[in-house]
């Protein structure tokens, strides 16, 4: 054995051999200096704007601080902030406005989004062209999106009232889209299905065209009838591209804030205060501040826990 | 025939399908576009035909809305109106058949210069903290390489009114609430993840062979980064530099909480053009077709690069 040494010892002892400054002159910086030089600005500026704040938040939910009174004496209250979050009936009701409006947003935008999708890739003349217009609306900003969506709401003289009398002779004086406790949800849903279908749409459309022809060849080889091949190859490879669509917006959504802050602020009443407003409310309102972290703290850690458990799932269905 | 490549080579939509299919999509795209087109014909309406009911398709223009977003005006009685100069511009001479004169220039236009250093700012540090990252991460063994890429991303998930609480504490310790400063870091800090995740996509495809050929040839690494890979990394480099102006340019959450004044930027500021008696929708609408038009042209820049850039990477074409 060791009368025969194998290649890569040799190669080795060759590395090792190499002048060591021919080898400097090859590396410079050595490649973990470098490594370390590029990374770390990243890594601090985070530490410094998302890490630390975010520390400061679990510290905050554990006491009475309210930041509209620096002065006064700051004590630790424990974990009262989290009871009383977790039991308070307006953090539920937040709650279960913003899983309404989950539920509706991604339901819809899916259906919408891959129709849509599946339309397009039928590969019509002109496809590329519409699929930009399509895509307008994901790229605008939000607060403004809300802004001019209160106008095309507007009570009598707005033109969604308007076009839904026009469409179904219902009176457009006869009903309010905001200003209704019981058509305001449904207002930010239809904003947010307007501005996001797209974006599902667009994620089916790669996860349409990432299916290998060879398939629905087989398929129509077999004589599998169109309905068979959508149900048994379309859909069912498509699916990991929808699930990843759903997780993406469902992410974006639980944080929802600027939109229907400017769309309806949560009203009327609270029918439309989803999770970000009521802690804006806390935190930005009646300045509560410690109250507010802890249910800072929680949102995070629902999410947090929500998208791990999902991504399980997506990572079950991909290598099924 | 080249074969597999091409999906659904064989098994081709038929004629008619396509054309339904096209007609389908078209009238969504229209009535997807309905509510844009509105704002934009808004913003050349006069106060009275914006609104009017049934709404007005056909109306004279009138740059009432543009006038408005740009000046400040104040009312003033008939006679002392009667007894001024002429009118020095259109606008003067608009607000003067309203009975008011034009007391000055509006807080638009630094809001909007406002949103223009902002966002570039933010954008040209995180597209620097970025590219040098990612190509640590793509070259480079790094210790827990993947915690710390998965690190990156979650500080995404974090709801911005939550972090908002302690950076506003933060900054007004340290000075940097209300200004430019501030709120580029914070835009950087946000956008850094998507920058870091989205470049080192594209730093992936760069073959290493070009830069281990470069450093054969005597380059140092550092040459080897800013001669080979920088320029082989541009459209990678340009497209996500987009995503993070159209992030930046877009923001609301922070900017609303964080900023009220010398640092406020344009979204905050358009919902709060009021006239008398209410929101001043034609001007609103102007401020807001302003504020939209430059999205609109970077839509169309990136389209081939939405995808990765809405995934962050994780779907590429």
């Amino acid at each position: 054995m060791m009368n025969a040494p194998d290649p890569y010892v040799l190669l080795d002892k060759a590395a090792q051999a190499t002048p060591e400054p021919l080898a400097r002159r090859v590396r410079g910086l050595s490649d973990r200096a470098i490594a370390w030089l590029f990374i770390a600005p990243t890594i601090v500026l985070l530490l410094a704007i998302n890490i630390f704040p975010l520390l400061w938040t679990i510290w905050l939910s554990f006491t009475n601080f309210r930041a509209n009174r620096p002065n006064a004496t700051v004590v630790g209250v424990g974990i009262d902030n989290y009871v009383s979050v977790l039991t308070d009936p307006d953090v539920w009701a937040a709650m279960q406005a913003t899983a309404h409006f989950l539920f509706w947003t991604i339901l819809l935008q899916t259906m919408l989004g891959f129709t849509l999708a599946y339309l397009i890739d039928r590969r019509f003349r002109g496809h590329g062209f519409w699929t930009t217009v399509i895509l307008i609306p994901m790229m605008l900003s939000p607060a403004v999106v809300g802004n001019f969506w209160a106008f095309l709401y507007q009570p009598q003289i707005g033109l969604f009232n308007y076009a839904v009398s026009f469409l179904t002779g219902i009176p457009a004086s006869s009903f309010e889209m905001i200003g209704s406790v019981k058509l305001a949800p449904w207002s930010i849903i239809i904003v947010d299905t307007w501005m996001w279908t797209p974006y599902v749409m667009l994620i089916c459309l790669a996860g349409l065209r990432s299916i290998p022809g060879y398939l629905y060849e087989a398929a129509e080889v077999d004589r599998a009838s169109p309905w068979r091949q959508f149900w048994s190859i379309t859909l069912p490879m498509a699916l990991p591209f929808i699930m990843l669509a759903v997780l993406f917006r469902g992410i974006e959504n639980f944080k929802m804030f600027d939109m229907v802050n400017l769309l309806t602020s949560g009203g009327p009443g609270s029918t439309t205060e989803v999770a970000s407003i009521t802690l804006k409310r806390e935190a930005f309102e009646k300045w509560r501040t410690g109250y507010s972290s802890a249910f800072a703290i929680v949102l995070f850690v629902t999410v947090f826990g929500l998208a791990n458990i999902y991504v399980k799932a997506l990572n079950r269905v991909k290598n099924r | 025939m080249t074969g597999i490549s091409h999906a659904h080579s064989v098994v081709q939509p038929s004629p008619l399908s396509q054309r339904v299919a096209g007609a389908i999509v078209i009238l969504y795209a229209v009535i997807t576009m309905v509510p844009l087109a509105w704002i934009f014909l808004t913003g050349f309406k006069s106060g009275p035909d914006s609104i009017a009911y049934p709404p007005k398709v056909l109306f004279t223009p009138s740059a009432e809305g543009y006038c408005n977003l740009f000046t400040t005006r104040s009312r003033q009685a008939p006679e002392y109106i009667a007894q001024l100069p002429p009118a020095s511009g259109v606008c003067d001479a608009f607000a003067r058949t309203n009975n008011m004169v034009v007391a000055g220039p509006s807080n638009y236009p630094p809001r909007f210069v406002n949103s223009l250093i902002i966002a570039f700012g933010s954008t040209a540090l995180s597209i620097v903290l970025g590219v040098t990252a990612a190509y640590a991460f793509s070259r480079f063994k790094v210790p827990a390489k993947e915690d710390l890429l998965f690190f990156i991303l979650s500080t995404r998930m974090m709801p911005p009114i939550a972090v908002a609480i302690p950076i506003y504490l933060m900054y007004r310790d340290v000075g940097l609430s209300d200004t430019r400063l501030g709120m580029i870091l914070l835009y950087t800090a946000v956008n850094v993840s998507l920058a870091v995740w989205l470049l080192k996509g594209f730093i992936d495809e760069i073959p290493r062979e070009y830069e281990e050929a470069a450093l054969v040839d005597g380059y140092t690494r550092l040459q080897a980064f800013f001669k080979v890979v920088l320029p082989q990394a541009t459209t990678g480099i340009v497209a996500t530099a987009i995503f993070c102006l159209i992030f930046a340019w877009n923001e609301y959450a922070f900017a609303v909480l964080l900023t009220s004044g010398e640092a406020q930027t344009a979204p905050p500021f358009i919902p709060i053009i009021i006239g008398e008696g209410g929101q001043d929708w034609p001007a609103v609408a102007a401020g807001s077709t302003l504020f939209l038009l430059p999205i609109l042209v970077f839509t169309v820049l990136l389209r081939k690069h939405l995808l990765r850039g809405i995934t962050f990477g994780a779907l590429r074409k």
